[in-house]
């Protein structure tokens, strides 16, 4: 079954028709084109399909996209401030050696973003907690929790 | 030591900003137009006749574009012995056998026409163990070699061994001996982009091919080759490569999947791609190899080894990759690590009908370092010495030979140790409490590229424009490891120019210079070296140009600057006289001449003088090649010497760990891990490359295994095969680096990408041996085994 739905994507409220079966990741990437959002598994283990949904971090690819109706999604491609211009996490995660081959990145900055959103000053266990959902296979995770941990720091001294 | 103005400095990935915004684009994202989607119907036994494949249903399926068998295409032969097929004619030997595929419009229809594929099977019995295929009785999973000529037995017809000094001399020296058998399992690389390309013809008949490869120019190499087996022979394959999403070995081969897009291409005249979903990664693509090895070590009275003898036998599966030449690498630490007189190693691959296996980080020496360093720690307890004592009397020195031929040029070994021994607080190796223990285990590895090729070699090329900006052309593969970074580096170091000024073309075999591939740590060592060279060359070619031009420039400069400065008097210096070529100097993207007073004006900017030499009659642009090719040896796998690599990386890791005896959960306190790294080039991308390849560690030694049953993968999924996640790598891991300036190396760095992974897994055991008395030989180290160890153990002191 085909529905026309309507979300808010990225701040800009759009119309886009979906079958009953597809997953939010599937419209977003082949639908949408907009393939920021990756595809690890497909199966809700990885992380990397990782989006904002009304401001919690949601694996879009166990998502149905009809239940996006009328929600805020938020993809990695509306993290940045303004036009080519990265968030002070994105920055965080290129100063700070985080990226590797960079497959995880949107996912992980996802995850990030939804814990300092609601944790401006977040513990290195909640960090883990709020990433363990996130495989990264190349950087054992330790500069990614620094730059998150630095994120914070910067977002907290930002007037 | 000389200062350097890049290197050694904190420099960001230039593919950081886009990876981190999402603009990356990877094999997942790219498009073609009219591009098809390509699915692949894989046996349902592990050996099996192939009786009758019937595709008429496949066919009529709207959307379908193309349904291909053995039986209607070419044969393509590949594989590193070429015992593999791209389509399976008359037997399947594997689960993951390729036996049709399709193309078609959208991958929903390519999914059900695999569906609606009949395959009609005469199951044969198989053998899934090593043990099992050497016997006698047991079935051929190759009735054949590649040439058609019968086959007798299962054990590949690669042979790996070596002696050297007299191991009966050496056993009788020796005053303490220790055997031991040790196995690893079957991993993955668990790449977190899945693998696929996309084959698209053009209307000559010429490929390109958009591949998640390590090895570019092999693969073109092997493409040709099949292209021509398609009735095309001439013609080329180009080969472009997106962002990678992770490598880790599985990118050294080239694949049956990619040969099934090119032949679908070629079919149908689209574009097609091929991207397998994690369940097809997991099942289909090749996974580190599993290995058993029985080591033996002795030693004097002080602890003085005597002789090693190493026997490992390997689980080739079905068919034979590049990860076929494990043992080639697993013989330098058998012959290499620590100083050992008399030495026998020997290894054994056998075909299985179990998936084929290939290359994964450390190739063989993760495998051969965990029986090695865990025997060490027996060997040290057998003889009384603490376990540090006893690798710092038998550690390896700069300026060793090894009985296999390896030239050790500079060794921080015994540096490595007593840093760990330090951040440890070793004391004599003493454990931390009740069930909590400390172990360590070192490595050597080849940091001065590895040949395993007949060329070893890398090129770069440097392309200058007409605003000084210096593009860089190389076939070395950024696939995540921060390549692309240290290359910028190099050029602005070695050539004097802004790093901002530096840009890396994308990998293409249509425009980069050749390079054996990205493997065996060797990417930065070699886009190093090969940059120094081109830089050395552009430099020339600059200060020829500045012999014509600096002279007349810099005097417009000087006219320039007195208009507005009217009370300016430059200093006695004689430019035009100065302005001879062994006189200049680059430096951050202007010419300057070599020990002139610092005016500002007494310097040119380089995208100034390009365009003065590009704009005039018969005028000029600036392009240098340089090819490097390393000092090192191909060696001699039959009789097992040879200088494998220009230099060696040396390092030691350090395990803190608790033990739940109740549960026989191993928890990880601490980490510890010193490098011998020769120099620092990017600090955060060396500690990006050592905590990585430590955390794979940690899944090598903990956690990970592809379970078979029958030859069925049992775990595919994350669910099921972990990999550590930020919970699994809660604790500390301190980081040292030991720089010892190679004079092979660029700046004087070793390759190092590899190191992190091979002590790992036997620093832990050791860890664990010394926290509650029991020894683990097969990994991973699941508290099922260390609860059967500590039950073992409660049942022989009461015997």
């Amino acid at each position: 079954m085909k529905k026309k739905i309507t979300l808010t994507l990225n701040g800009s409220q759009i119309h886009v028709t979906a079958d009953s079966h597809q997953s939010l990741l599937d419209v977003l990437r082949n639908s949408l084109r907009l393939t920021g959002t990756k595809e690890g598994c497909g199966e809700g283990e990885c992380g990397a399909c990782t989006v904002l949904i009304d401001s919690r971090a949601v694996n879009s690819c166990l998502y149905p996209a009809f239940e996006a109706g009328g929600k805020n999604v938020t993809t990695i491609e509306g993290v940045a401030d303004k036009k080519n211009q990265l968030a002070t996490i994105q920055q965080a995660f290129v100063d700070n050696g985080a990226i590797q081959c960079g497959f995880c990145t949107p996912g992980m900055i996802i995850s990030a973003k939804a814990l300092l959103d609601t944790h401006p000053n977040p513990t290195e266990a909640e960090i883990r907690e709020a990433l363990s959902g996130n495989l990264c296979r190349c950087t054992g995770y330790v500069q990614i929790v620094e730059a998150v941990k630095k994120a914070a720091n910067r977002l907290r001294d930002k007037p | 030591m000389r200062d350097f103005f890049h290197i050694g400095k904190d420099t960001p990935r230039p593919d950081g900003p886009d990876k981190a915004a999402g603009k990356a684009l990877y094999i997942h994202d790219l498009e073609r137009p009219g591009m098809l989607y390509g699915k692949i119907k894989f046996s349902d036994f592990p050996h099996a006749r192939i009786k009758h494949i019937d595709t008429s249903k496949a066919k009529n399926l709207p959307g379908v574009k193309a349904v291909i068998t053995a039986h209607n295409m070419p044969e393509i032969r590949f594989g590193f012995i070429k015992d593999n097929l791209a389509l399976k004619k008359d037997k399947v030997r594997q689960y993951r056998d390729e036996v049709a595929a399709v193309a078609a419009i959208d991958p929903d229809i390519a999914a059900e026409a695999i569906e609606q594929i009949q395959v009609e099977y005469e199951p044969l019995s198989g053998v899934f163990s090593p043990q099992k295929a050497m016997k006698e009785s047991a079935p051929l999973v190759h009735e054949t070699d590649p040439q058609g000529r019968p086959r007798s037995h299962n054990i590949l017809p690669l042979k790996y061994h070596h002696e050297s000094g007299d191991l009966e001399v050496g056993k009788h020296a020796a005053k303490h001996i220790v055997e031991g058998e040790f196995s690893t399992p079957l991993v993955q690389q668990c790449c977190m982009g899945t693998a696929g390309c996309i084959a698209e013809f053009d209307m000559n008949n010429n490929l390109t091919l958009w591949a998640k490869t390590q090895i570019p120019f092999l693969a073109q190499r092997d493409f040709n080759q099949a292209l021509s087996d398609m009735g095309l022979k001439g013609k080329n394959t180009r080969i472009i490569v997106p962002a990678l999403g992770g490598g880790f070995g599985s990118g050294l081969d080239t694949h049956a999947y990619e040969y099934i897009a090119i032949l679908l291409a070629f079919q149908t005249g689209h574009p097609v791609k091929i991207v397998y979903n994690r369940r097809e990664e997991f099942t289909n693509l090749s996974p580190r190899q599993s290995s058993q090895t029985r080591i033996v070590q002795g030693c004097d009275q002080e602890g003085k080894l005597t002789f090693r003898q190493v026997e490992v036998l390997q689980d080739n599966g079905a068919y034979t990759s590049w990860g076929a030449t494990y043992p080639s690498v697993m013989l330098m630490p058998a012959t290499s690590l620590y100083r050992v007189p008399h030495i026998m190693f020997d290894a054994k691959l056998v075909y299985t009908n179990n998936t084929y296996c290939q290359a994964m980080r450390g190739y063989g020496n993760p495998e051969l370092t965990w029986a090695l360093e865990s025997n060490m720690d027996e060997l040290a307890e057998e003889v009384g010495m603490d376990p540090l004592e006893f690798r710092m009397l038998n550690r390896n020195e700069p300026g060793d030979t090894t009985p296999m031929g390896l030239k050790i040029s500079t060794c921080g070994l015994k540096e490595c140790l007593e840093t760990v021994a330090q951040k440890m607080d070793w004391k004599g190796g003493t454990k931390k409490g009740k069930n909590r223990g400390i172990g360590m285990a070192s490595l050597i590895h080849v940091g001065g590229g590895a040949r395993i090729y007949r060329s070893d070699a890398s090129g770069v090329i440097l392309k200058l424009d007409d605003f000084g900006n210096v593009y860089v052309f190389h076939g070395g593969v950024e696939m995540g490891q921060g390549l692309h970074a240290v290359l910028i580096q190099s050029v602005a170091e070695a050539l004097g120019v802004q790093p901002d000024k530096v840009f890396i073309n994308p990998t293409d075999t249509g425009t980069c210079p050749w390079d054996v591939g990205t493997h065996a740590s060797r990417g930065a060592f070699m886009a190093g070296n090969a940059t120094i060279l081109a830089a050395d060359k552009m430099r020339s070619k600059i200060f020829q140009l500045a012999e014509e031009l600096f002279s007349a420039e810099v005097g417009k400069n000087l006219k320039k600057y007195m208009a507005k400065n009217p009370d300016y008097r430059p200093p006695e210096f004689d430019f035009a006289k100065a302005s001879k070529r062994d006189q200049f100097d680059l430096r951050e993207g202007n010419v300057i001449i070599k020990n002139a007073p610092p005016e500002p004006w007494l310097r040119l900017d380089l995208g100034r003088m390009l365009r003065a030499a590009h704009f005039r009659p018969q005028g000029r642009m600036l392009t240098v090649e340089a090819f490097f090719d390393p000092p090192n040896e191909l060696p001699d796998n039959e009789k097992g010497f040879g200088n494998l690599s220009a230099t060696y990386a040396f390092g030691t890791q350090g395990a803190e760990v608790e033990v739940d005896t109740e549960s026989g959960e191993v928890k990880i306190i601490r980490m510890v891990a010193v490098h011998d790294v020769g120099k620092v080039l990017n600090p955060p991308g060396l500690k990006g490359q050592i905590y990585g390849a430590l955390a794979q560690g940690i899944g090598y030694a903990l956690y990970e295994e592809l379970k078979l049953d029958k030859g069925k993968i049992q775990n595919p999924d994350f669910r099921d095969y972990k990999i550590p996640r930020t919970q699994e790598m809660n604790f500390p891991i301190d980081l040292e680096f030991i720089e010892t300036n190679d004079s092979f190396g660029p700046f004087g760095a070793k390759g190092v990408a590899e190191p992190g992974l091979v002590p790992t897994a036997p620093a832990i055991a050791n860890a664990i041996y010394n926290a509650v008395g029991v020894r683990i030989r097969d990994l991973p180290i699941t508290p099922e085994k260390v609860l059967d160890a500590l039950k073992n153990q409660k049942k022989s002191n009461i015997s």
